[in-house]
């Protein structure tokens, strides 16, 4: 059984994320990156973990793992930021994803890709594109004009969503809602 | 194909370009009908429609300039009357031709020919009803204008004056300074002068009453000779004054290269052909060569060089003096010196953890350089807003028939420069918020007298520099805005609580609320109450603010104050743990050290006692939930937003910062506190504040 819409054999370049394997179109990618320090952006969901400097451009990143509902990675040894191309609001605009560790490159024909079920992953059905096999190991092919929206990413947490911190502080924030 | 799309394009944009003079030579003819100049420029730009629309195949356009241009030639020549028809005939022939363009470029429908031919049959017309054999038509008063017109100076052209002045050694004596007459000559166009002291004698013999120099001058004016005669008529008997014309400006000269360094000695007698000739053999320049071989001194050849360097000036700048770049290749320049500036910081920065004085001196300049190389091109971008202000003298003149009412726009500042992209999107509002004031501002002449007020109205649209930022106001002197209306309107929207107690700028502000609108009826003009709300999204778009000040019965002031360019901003650079922020310098009054305990005492009330004045504060690591690991020593920087002081509070000031505004996408744009991202010297990113959202959110 193949899926609609996929008709030839492409590449994609295969991630980690909590043991499971991802991939992307590898047309999406542009480069991939070591960790840098990313600088945080206030008032943005979690998963929007910030900006870096790519030579000279300021470039969101994702942070894959939260946006997915998974826990922060503990570990950032083979961290690395996937730099790819998407189209927000009908810009093409360059988006950082940060995954466990960057496995491959890999080829897929058409029939090695199902589609997506639809139960039994904690993905929304949409975000799959479909779910490929290499060797014995399921791969899932991600619809990236779909995980990486705008609808899904400029999601403005609002301020009473905030931890209150929890200290002398406190009062001042609630004084802050208050105004 | 390529090629001569090109050449189409580029007809296209020429004409344009005359399009828009042709509008202003005509609004100026009506203001003025005996502005002679405004009719030659109107004539001319029309004749050069017709000249390369004919070379580049169109025709059509060739054809139908050429009728408005017979037209422009009997104006002309005084047998035509400037009337308010023929006025309106030209601007709807320079409709047509526009419209006649469009076509010719793809991307407008196509032109009717029937209204073409209708324009035509209409100007001939007006053309036979005003022939040479009915002159008694002309309004009396026209005539005398016109027939003094002919001994006027054509403003205009200008020429290139060479004088030698020598006065007569004794001319201290008559109590006449010469350097008075050379400001004299100065005051009237481009003046070089230069000294000759070749008869100046050895110090022994040197008389210091006397006067030993003479001067050779090269004025570029537009006065006649005789006005330059004029400057010596006290001492034209005692003195030699040779004056001579050089060049006078003729419009068809634009090839012509500049002459000769030579030709120009010799023109002046101050040297033969023959010594000219014998120089040759050598290979250095002219002036150097004859200079050595001592056959002219320093000064003469800087005299004639400096003839020559004005000469060859005129000349290239009747040809084209301006480039035309399309502006993605200007908006990669600009990045590129956006990044050059980041590096260079990021330079500056590793030298100095270096005591190298080598390398530290070096990238001293490099700075100095890169601070160069980045105004000059901003510079590049900046127009001047005279363009866009001149597009609305047709808009308002329109209108305010449509209208029937009387209406003079009135614009100060022209020259004002702004960065093209802010100036584009400036059109619309502007637009927008001078039709508001026709519209509703102005009241019917009628009215106006009855309130004892001028029966023509006045809107005066001004623009000026201050500081970093661009004020633009559009000033009417009609109605004003009625706090009442508005009151009750917003209070019906539900907009306003009904007995909130509001200052009339607060309650003015709410015309900017969308859907909003008092005017009674819908006109085709204005009253839909779509518009101010777009006003104001543009501008504060445009990093801008917008301020609205109104007296009943006296006129409605707009405001709106914007930043020079988008591109960069004076930011101050603060802290908080390591992550770093940008303050809009313009906004900042004072930096204060607080310390932690003081913020306690006075907790829960977010007011700062500074001075005397309480300060309200914002402290940014808690608007954006930082932890709490504050610091000993806080610092609050105090900010002028809006007319009110709001502070900041951040672990620490680091200082100024050239800031390369980069925009954050997309992917962040329902953020409010940020308006956009800088990199700083080392690579790292950090946030533009945006105070305007900061202040209304405290």
């Amino acid at each position: 059984m193949s899926v609609q819409g996929i008709i030839r054999t492409s590449q994609y370049l295969t991630f980690k994320l909590d043991n499971e394997i991802y991939a992307m179109d590898i047309t999406t990618v542009r480069e991939v990156l070591d960790i840098i320090p990313i600088t945080k952006v206030p008032q943005m969901p979690d998963f929007m973990c910030g900006v870096i400097n790519l030579r000279g451009g300021v470039v969101p990143v994702v942070d894959l793992r939260l946006k997915f509902g998974l826990k922060k990675a503990t570990s950032l040894k083979e961290t690395c930021i996937v730099i790819i191309e998407v189209i927000l609001d009908d810009e093409q605009t360059i988006l950082g994803i940060l995954v466990d560790s960057v496995l491959e490159v890999i080829s897929l024909d058409p029939e090695q890709i199902d589609p997506p079920p639809r139960i039994g992953t904690r993905l929304k059905t949409e975000f799959i594109r479909g779910m490929g096999k290499k060797d014995t190991e399921f791969i899932i092919i991600l619809e990236t004009t779909k995980v990486f929206s705008a609808q899904e990413l400029a999601i403005v947490q609002a301020a009473d969503d905030m931890p209150v911190p929890e200290t002398s502080e406190g009062a001042n924030a609630e004084e802050e809602k208050n105004e | 194909m390529n090629e001569s799309n090109r050449f189409i394009e580029e007809f296209c944009h020429e004409a344009e370009e005359l399009l828009s003079g042709v509008e202003d030579a005509v609004l100026d003819i009506e203001e003025n009908p005996g502005d002679q100049e405004a009719v030659n420029r109107l004539f001319r730009a029309m004749h050069t429609i017709k000249g390369s629309g004919s070379m580049f195949g169109f025709d059509a356009i060739a054809e139908f300039s050429h009728h408005v241009e017979t037209a422009m030639d009997k104006v002309r020549n005084g047998t035509v009357p400037v009337t308010k028809t023929l006025i309106d005939l030209i601007l709807v022939s320079r409709d047509r031709i526009t419209a006649m363009l469009a076509e010719a470029n793809g991307d407008g429908p196509p032109a009717d020919p029937r209204e073409g031919e209708k324009i035509i049959a209409s100007l001939k017309a007006l053309l036979s009803s005003h022939g040479a054999a009915a002159p008694d038509e002309n309004p009396p008063k026209e005539t005398p204008e016109q027939a003094s017109e002919p001994a006027k100076p054509v403003q205009q052209n200008q020429a290139v004056y060479r004088i030698r002045f020598s006065p007569d050694p004794d001319i201290f004596f008559t109590g006449m300074d010469p350097v008075i007459l050379l400001y004299d000559l100065a005051d009237m166009g481009e003046c070089s002068v230069v000294a000759q002291t070749e008869k100046v004698p050895d110090l022994e013999n040197l008389s210091p009453e006397s006067c030993y120099l003479f001067w050779d001058i090269i004025l570029t004016t537009a006065k006649r000779i005789n006005a330059v005669k004029d400057v010596f008529v006290f001492v034209e008997d005692k003195c030699k004054i040779d004056i001579k014309t050089v060049e006078e400006e003729v419009i068809t000269s634009e090839q012509m290269p500049g002459p000769r360094l030579g030709d120009i000695l010799v023109e002046r007698g101050d040297i033969d052909r023959k010594t000219l000739d014998k120089q040759f053999g050598t290979r250095k320049k002219i002036g150097e060569r004859l200079v050595e071989s001592g056959a002219l001194s320093k000064e003469k050849i800087k005299s004639a060089l400096n003839e020559q360097t004005v000469v060859s000036k005129m000349h290239k700048s009747a040809a084209a003096s301006t480039v035309r770049v399309p502006s993605d290749r200007l908006d990669k320049l600009i990045n590129l010196v956006g990044e050059l500036v980041i590096n260079q910081a990021r330079l500056t920065q590793v030298a100095s953890n270096r005591e190298d004085t080598d390398l530290g001196e070096s990238v001293e300049e490099i700075e100095r350089l890169t601070g160069e190389l980045r105004d000059s091109v901003l510079n590049i971008r900046m127009m001047p807003i005279g363009t866009t202000f001149n597009k609305f003298r047709r808009l308002v003149r329109d209108l305010s028939s449509q209208l029937n009412k009387e209406i003079e726009l009135v614009t100060h500042g022209a020259e004002t420069e702004l960065d093209k992209t802010v100036l584009e999107r400036l059109d619309d509002p502007l637009i927008h918020l001078i039709r508001n004031s026709l519209d509703h501002g102005v009241e019917p002449p009628g009215l106006r007298e009855l309130k004892g007020k001028p029966a023509k109205g006045t809107i005066i649209l001004s623009a000026r520099h201050k500081g970093t930022n661009v004020v633009i106001t559009i000033q009417d002197d009609g109605a004003g805005l009625n706090v009442d209306t508005i009151r009750q309107k917003a209070v019906e929207k539900g907009l306003i609580p009904e007995n909130a107690e509001l200052s009339d700028k607060k309650i003015f502000a709410q015309i900017f609320a969308p859907g909003f609108s008092t005017a009674k009826e819908v006109t085709s003009i204005s009253g839909r109450g779509v518009g101010m709300d777009v006003v104001k999204r543009t501008i504060e778009s445009l990093r801008g603010r917008i301020d609205i000040d109104s007296v009943p019965g006296e006129g409605t002031k707009i405001t709106l104050i914007l930043p020079l360019t988008l591109a960069i901003i004076n930011g101050l650079l603060v802290s908080i743990d390591d992550d770093f922020f940008v303050l809009p310098l313009m906004s900042v009054e004072e930096c204060v050290e607080i310390k932690s305990k003081e913020i306690e005492m006075i907790n829960g009330r977010n007011i700062l006692n500074v001075r005397g004045d309480m300060v309200p504060y914002i402290r940014l690591r808690d608007r954006f939930h930082m932890g709490n690991r504050r610091p000993e020593k806080e610092h609050i920087v105090i900010t002028d937003v809006n007319d009110s002081r709001i502070g900041f509070v951040v672990d620490h000031v680091i200082g100024g910062h050239q800031t390369v505004i980069k925009p954050l996408g997309p992917a962040f744009k329902n953020i409010k506190d940020i308006s956009g991202a800088t990199i700083l010297g080392d690579g790292t990113v950090a946030l533009i504040l945006d105070t305007n959202v900061l202040l209304e959110s405290a």
